[in-house]
């Protein structure tokens, strides 16, 4: 008997097909996610020598940020900063008497394309160095170029760690210097003894939460009540807070990204969990993000960062106004943004003593170098390639800006930290 | 864990919220791909709309109206179904209508569409995502008790869930233009032969999916975050739902967002977030290839 095929069938069907087909392609958009991608075979030759672009009036670098796709969100404060920057070197007198020109690339949030256009800067344009990336994917996506071909990249995020090379210098803090000090603080002022971890779920979370509940077990001996990870994306987190309600930890250690954030500090306020009864303290919520998620929905809450828009110093007095002057009084300007900031003036200074735009001899003059112009202050670079940073606790405030409560002192990167691994 | 009554009964809470946000997410793409069949990859765009609609009129009411900035965002409800659906009125015409033969074809177009609407988005209000000021009395708690804190940003969604539901719901069942969309989705040319003009009623419901969509991401700009890319994160858990309820039944859609946020918020309680969603998603794709029509379909000789 002839059954003709329901008509029902085809749009289930092709709804399958598009529902597996926007999961993959939401799970390449994660943030920080934690693809690594092999290097592609090369095409072009071996790593041929220094034929940089360099003239006698100019010197050539790369910028590789996503301007488009879903990280634009993020890495718009990081092209703005590094264009200010290198702004800044060029009305001062350029470096080593040659104007900078930017060459820039845009990655569009897709982390093979990173592979791609780095590539594309280092071999077509030789550029000298390249201020670039955001998460960590496209930094894996990077490294085997830059290593490959000899490259120079001043990556700006705070990060997992785990990482060194020769070819990338760190100018963001690494896990330990972003999450003991703030965990040491929570102990300290209040009295915290129990913790819940919660996170987005991919890499950089995931391994930062790693070594917060070693340092609360090992080294605070608190007890970590709960450690809980959500799919990027996320947006409904009652189930969660119902948890948090539940177990009443003395402080809550959050470190939600992107689009989840702004959902989950607003049921945390609808749900009636503020700062008043819950001490909660995030490494993951810089200015940017405050922004989308509204001053009023976090206020009272702690962030813990190296850099905030607030600090009192002269140096950020310039910077901010300086930044405000050339983007607009209503900008924003987060961790990161300033982390990329300190990018083009560290490469400076290395190209001065070294007094040699060569890769080699740039990398070997880097370590040692101080920068007391920072808007952070004052940062160091260490042999490691990472910089020596301040820690500071934030507290959120109702216009978007957080209140600098604690400073840190010096803090020596580890990325390859004992006993926390 | 020590889990008190008060706990239960939020969770409780919790899960029909969940089970409100998805129906109102998966209504306006009930009547647009359950109806109509046109697989629309833009609809999170639409809700994108809805959304930047509310934060742009929370800005105005800030700085010109401050004493709308009580109620504005009661008209950013029904602004954001006029701007969405009329935008879907031009999307229909100028694009959708062409290729109602093609449904392969809709699904690249509306996915390319999709990408235009969230780079147009992001040229016009930014990459950052921005945050509209809402209502204080949208924002808080209620408290019947003194352990229990009832959101009241998912009572408000909840009721906004009821009303547009019933909405549908009679409209398409009992009104006379609702049953001419039922007319025309079943039996085109027949529906033709009737005298019923069907071009303007695939228009018309076309507009009035978008617009419900609209409407959705007003709402939840007080749950979630407004961006350019805000939408694209409801459209999986969208699709998820029509398909699973049995995609031209609205009673089918009313089902299975229940049973896919009390899935859902019942194991997030008692696993991690990322296991219930694979347990929630497991099962979903265990009954799929079970009942591949969904759980309900619409029983119709062809």
């Amino acid at each position: 008997m002839y059954t003709p095929l329901p008509r029902t069938m085809f749009p289930v069907r092709f709804a399958l097909l598009l529902l597996a087909f926007a999961g993959a392609l939401s799970g390449c958009q994660s943030a920080k996610g934690s693809t690594e991608k092999t290097s592609s075979p090369s095409a072009g030759g071996p790593a041929a020598g220094p034929a940089l672009a360099i003239s006698e009036s100019e010197v050539v670098v790369g910028q590789l940020h996503s301007a488009t796709g879903t990280m634009a969100i993020s890495e718009t404060g990081s092209i703005q900063a590094e264009r200010l920057a290198i702004d800044q070197i060029n009305e001062s007198g350029g470096i080593l008497h040659r104007k900078i020109k930017i060459v820039q690339e845009d990655g569009a949030s897709d982390w093979p394309t990173f592979a791609e256009k780095a590539k594309k800067l280092l071999v077509q344009d030789h550029v000298t160095s390249v201020f670039g990336c955001w998460t960590s994917a496209s930094r894996k996506a990077v490294l085997p170029v830059f290593e490959k071909e000899n490259g120079l990249l001043y990556y700006p995020t705070f990060y997992e760690g785990l990482e060194q090379s020769k070819n990338v210098i760190y100018t963001g803090q690494e896990a330990t210097q972003q999450i003991l000090a703030g965990l040491d603080w929570l102990q300290k002022t209040k009295n915290a003894k129990t913790f819940f971890l919660i996170g987005s779920d991919y890499i950089w979370p995931r391994t930062s939460n790693k070594i917060a509940r070693k340092h609360i077990e090992n080294v605070l001996h608190g007890t970590v009540l709960g450690e809980e990870y959500y799919p990027l994306g996320h947006t409904q987190f009652g189930s969660l807070i119902n948890k948090i309600k539940a177990q009443k930890p003395d402080a809550v250690y959050a470190i939600v990204v992107g689009g989840s954030n702004v959902s989950f500090y607003k049921q945390l306020k609808a749900a009636g969990v503020t700062a008043e009864n819950q001490t909660l303290l995030t490494i993951s919520v810089t200015e940017d993000e405050l922004l989308g998620i509204g001053g009023e929905n976090m206020v009272g809450f702690y962030a813990a960062m190296k850099y905030f828009q607030s600090l009192d110093n002269d140096n950020n007095k310039k910077f901010v106004e300086a930044f405000k002057a050339k983007y607009g009084a209503k900008s924003v300007i987060g961790d990161v943004t300033q982390a990329a900031y300190l990018g083009p003036w560290l490469w400076k200074a290395a190209v001065e003593k070294a007094n040699s735009f060569e890769v080699d001899k740039v990398v070997e003059a880097s370590p040692g170098i101080e920068l007391k112009t920072a808007p952070e202050g004052y940062v160091k670079i260490h042999q490691n390639h990472h910089l020596w940073s301040r820690l500071r606790i934030g507290q959120a405030q109702t216009d978007g800006q957080y209140k600098v409560l604690y400073e840190s002192d010096l803090i020596e990167p580890n990325p390859f930290p004992k006993g926390y691994q | 864990m020590q889990v008190s009554l008060s706990i239960w009964a939020m969770q409780a809470f919790n899960g029909l919220s969940n089970f409100c946000v998805l129906l109102l997410m998966a209504l306006g793409l009930a009547i647009i791909f359950g109806q109509m069949g046109v697989i629309n990859m833009a609809h999170g765009e639409f809700l994108t709309i809805g959304a930047y609609t509310t934060y742009l009129l929370s800005q105005i009411s800030e700085r010109w109206a401050p004493w709308l900035l009580d109620w504005y965002f009661l008209i950013a409800i029904a602004l954001a179904f006029v701007l969405a659906g009329g935008l879907g009125l031009a999307i229909e015409h100028f694009l959708v209508r062409r290729l109602y033969q093609r449904p392969l074809d809709t699904l690249l177009a509306t996915w390319g569409l999709s990408l235009i609407m969230q780079q147009a988005f992001r040229s016009t209000f930014g990459a950052r995502e921005v945050s509209a000021t809402l209502p204080g009395w949208l924002m808080g708690s209620l408290k019947p008790t003194s352990s229990i804190d009832i959101p009241i940003n998912g009572l408000f969604v909840m009721a906004l869930t009821v009303v547009l539901t019933g909405v549908v719901f009679f409209g398409l069942s009992y009104t006379r233009f609702g049953i001419q969309v039922r007319a025309t989705m079943q039996n085109r040319a027949m529906a033709g032969a009737a005298g019923i003009n069907t071009p303007r009623v695939d228009r018309l419901t076309f507009a009035f999916g978008c617009g419900l969509a609209g409407i959705a991401g007003a709402a939840f700009t007080t749950i979630g975050s407004t961006g350019p890319t805000a939408g694209s994160s409801y459209i999986v858990d969208t699709f998820l739902v029509v398909v699973f309820g049995g995609a031209q039944s609205l009673v089918g859609t009313i089902a299975s967002a229940f049973s896919i946020a009390q899935t859902q918020a019942t194991t997030e309680f008692f696993m991690t977030g990322s296991m219930a969603k694979v347990l929630t998603l497991s099962a979903v794709i265990l009954i799929l290839m079970m009942r591949p029509q969904g759980l309900f379909a619409l029983k119709v000789r062809r």
